[in-house]
């Protein structure tokens, strides 16, 4: 029913029919739902299950646990400040609640997920039909089919977006990321930097008010200041390990153990606070072979070693250099950005050279950042995306070393050239 | 001592970077960034400029042109002010060591001396050599400090010039939108590194 119903629908969009510019609009769903019926017609046909739909689709299925997280946490960190003391914020989702009676209790993951929900699905709704709308006019113009790689930016923005971030900033970064980011350089497959970053470092730059400080984390109204909404990367840069022993849930129990941390049930961007999701999809994606192990590795390296070096050094006016290193794994956006924002292969070095030093460069830049300089509590968008710009460079030097090395072999196995 | 060496090279690099943070030197940033290892040509001409006409303008500004600085040749002309000859000056000192450079490179490197071009004697009015000596005195920076912070200045601009011909011997394949063929999109690129760049933005050691 739903084939006859593309064919239908498809008739004027084919060969001879009224619509023929518009065909991208309609190859786009009738390619989603089914695998065309096309084959190669040369003689040299190689054949793999493993087309870009299928690749990005994989790394959908790889946000999963993030996913997952931002529909529970998002809620559950809104209801404890609401337990806490705080109020729901005023607007059409605390209608929707009262109305639905599920309530704000902390225990209730009913609750928790419904109040997560109403703030996280709208925003990916806006990110698909700004960033889709895009996507399509870019496909009619420029005659080619709407690309998939929009499927993964699409998912990946909201995720490390905050819960309070207003829709019309998410359509206008969404619109950045896509167009800026990726449209002009050629499409999918050509962006020079990661177009989810792009998008959202925009916003960070733009709108800071927004994006960052101690207000947009946490989905309620804590103005009486019944709990603080900063992030523990924040708290880490003013008070350093100390912080760890300050009351921190609303419901008082004193500080936060690395366990808080791993499962990732704190304020943060929307999906990027759990590291067992993104150690979930680090699996996925590694297992699959479109998520490269090197450069996570890298980054693990990187984080460790500066971490560590940072340990050592220590410093008498930045208590944050005496933060045990390896909180720098379980905190912010690291694991996320490690997972699915390093990896991502067109902005990451395509040499296994180039790879290692990317991640480990992103890995300690990440520390640098969020460690001495005070402008950023986090530190992993701007090391990813600085790193991007060094990408083509890196495989630059490791393409040239190779060559030379060759040529060196070749030298010395034939004596006579 | 060496940690505020330390500090001005990394802040002349990273963090107020030439290129990308001032947006100086732009003319040759964007026409000699297409391939990688003329861009290191002309990054080290320009590391090599910097780190030798900012410290010598930094010396004539302090025996000849700032207040009081005729001192030294007799008490009469302490009091006489030549600030007003800086950019005069500092312009000559510069076209001069560029022309030093280009001698050198015309007869020992003639592959690079033929690849940077028109572009080498253009380094006499690069605005980011220029800036760097107008910037040295603006901070009141000392002699050693300021050869520190003209090598400094000159490595992160031509780390920058470098990372962007790396991107756009990529970009040769892309299919890149024609009307943004070219500069155009070589602008856009340069905002969108200068975003990445602001990484360093705050950065205190």
């Amino acid at each position: 029913m739903l084939r006859s119903l593309l064919d239908r629908l498809g008739a004027p969009f084919g060969e001879d029919g009224r619509l023929r510019r518009l065909w991208p609009l309609w190859d786009a769903p009738d390619t989603f739902l089914y695998t065309p019926g096309k084959v190669t017609e040369g003689p040299s046909h190689a054949r793999d299950r493993l087309d870009m739909k299928r690749l990005m689709f994989t790394v959908v299925l790889a946000l999963v646990g993030p996913v997952a997280m931002a529909f529970y946490n998002t809620g559950l960190q809104a209801n404890l400040a609401i337990a806490a003391g705080g109020a729901p914020l005023p607007g059409w989702r605390t209608t929707v609640i009262e109305a639905l009676g599920v309530g704000f209790a902390p225990e209730s993951a009913l609750a928790a997920v419904v109040h997560g929900g109403l703030w996280y699905l709208p925003v990916l709704l806006v990110t698909f039909a700004v960033g889709g709308a895009w996507e399509m006019v870019f496909a009619v113009v420029r005659r080619h089919e709407v690309s998939e790689g929009f499927l993964v930016t699409g998912m990946l923005f909201p995720l490390i977006l905050p819960p309070t971030i207003p829709l019309w900033q998410v359509a206008l970064g969404i619109t950045f990321g896509v167009v800026i980011g990726k449209e002009i350089f050629g499409g999918s497959g050509f962006n020079i930097l990661n177009p989810a970053l792009t998008a959202r470092a925009f916003l960070f730059f733009a709108y800071p008010a927004h994006m960052s400080g101690d207000r947009v984390w946490i989905a309620a109204d804590t103005t009486p200041d019944a709990v603080s909404g900063a992030t523990w990367l924040a708290r880490l840069a003013l008070d350093g390990p100390e912080a760890f022993d300050a009351p921190f849930h609303p419901t008082g129990d004193a500080g936060i153990t690395a366990w808080d941390a791993f499962w990732g049930f704190l304020p943060g961007s929307m999906g990027e606070t759990s590291v067992a999701a993104c150690l979930l999809g680090a699996f996925v994606l590694v297992v699959t072979g479109i998520g490269s192990l090197r450069i996570m590795l890298g980054v693990v390296a990187g984080t460790a070693l500066l971490g560590i070096l940072l340990n050592l050094v220590g410093s008498a006016t930045n208590p944050f250099f005496a933060v045990p290193f390896w909180w720098h794994f379980l905190l912010g956006g690291w694991a996320f950005g490690a997972v699915y924002m390093a990896t991502e292969p067109v902005t990451a070095p395509s040499t296994n050279g180039g790879r290692i030093v990317y991640g480990l460069l992103i890995g300690a830049l990440c520390v640098l950042i969020r460690v001495v300089n005070p402008a950023y509590p986090e530190g992993m968008m701007l090391a990813i995306l600085l790193m991007n710009v060094f990408a083509p460079l890196m495989d630059h030097v490791a393409l040239r070393a190779s060559v030379r090395r060759r040529a060196r072999r070749a030298a010395a196995t034939l004596p006579g050239s | 001592m060496f940690e505020d060496y330390l500090n001005i090279a990394v802040r002349a690099i990273f963090v107020e970077n030439m290129a990308l943070t001032f947006f100086l030197g732009m003319c040759s940033f964007l026409a000699v960034s297409k391939r990688v290892t003329t861009a290191v040509g002309l990054g080290a001409a320009v590391t090599f400029v910097l780190t030798v006409t900012v410290p010598l303008n930094h010396f004539i500004n302090s025996f000849l042109l700032r207040p009081g600085a005729l001192g030294w040749v007799n008490e009469g002309l302490a009091a006489q002010d030549l600030s007003f000859l800086r950019f005069l000056t500092f312009i000559g000192t510069i076209a001069a060591t560029v022309q030093v450079v280009e001698m050198v490179l015309d007869r020992h490197f003639p592959a690079l001396h033929a690849a940077l071009g028109v572009f080498l004697p253009l380094i006499a009015v690069n605005c980011a050599i220029l800036g760097a000596s107008l910037l040295m005195i603006e901070r009141g920076l000392t002699l050693p400090e300021s050869a520190v912070f003209g090598f400094g200045s000159g490595l992160g601009w031509a780390l920058a010039v470098i990372a962007l011909a790396g991107i756009r011997e990529r970009l040769r394949y892309h299919a890149i939108p024609a009307a943004l063929r070219g500069l155009g999109i070589t602008f856009l690129l340069t905002g969108l590194m200068a975003i990445a760049f602001m990484a360093f933005g705050g950065i205190q050691l």
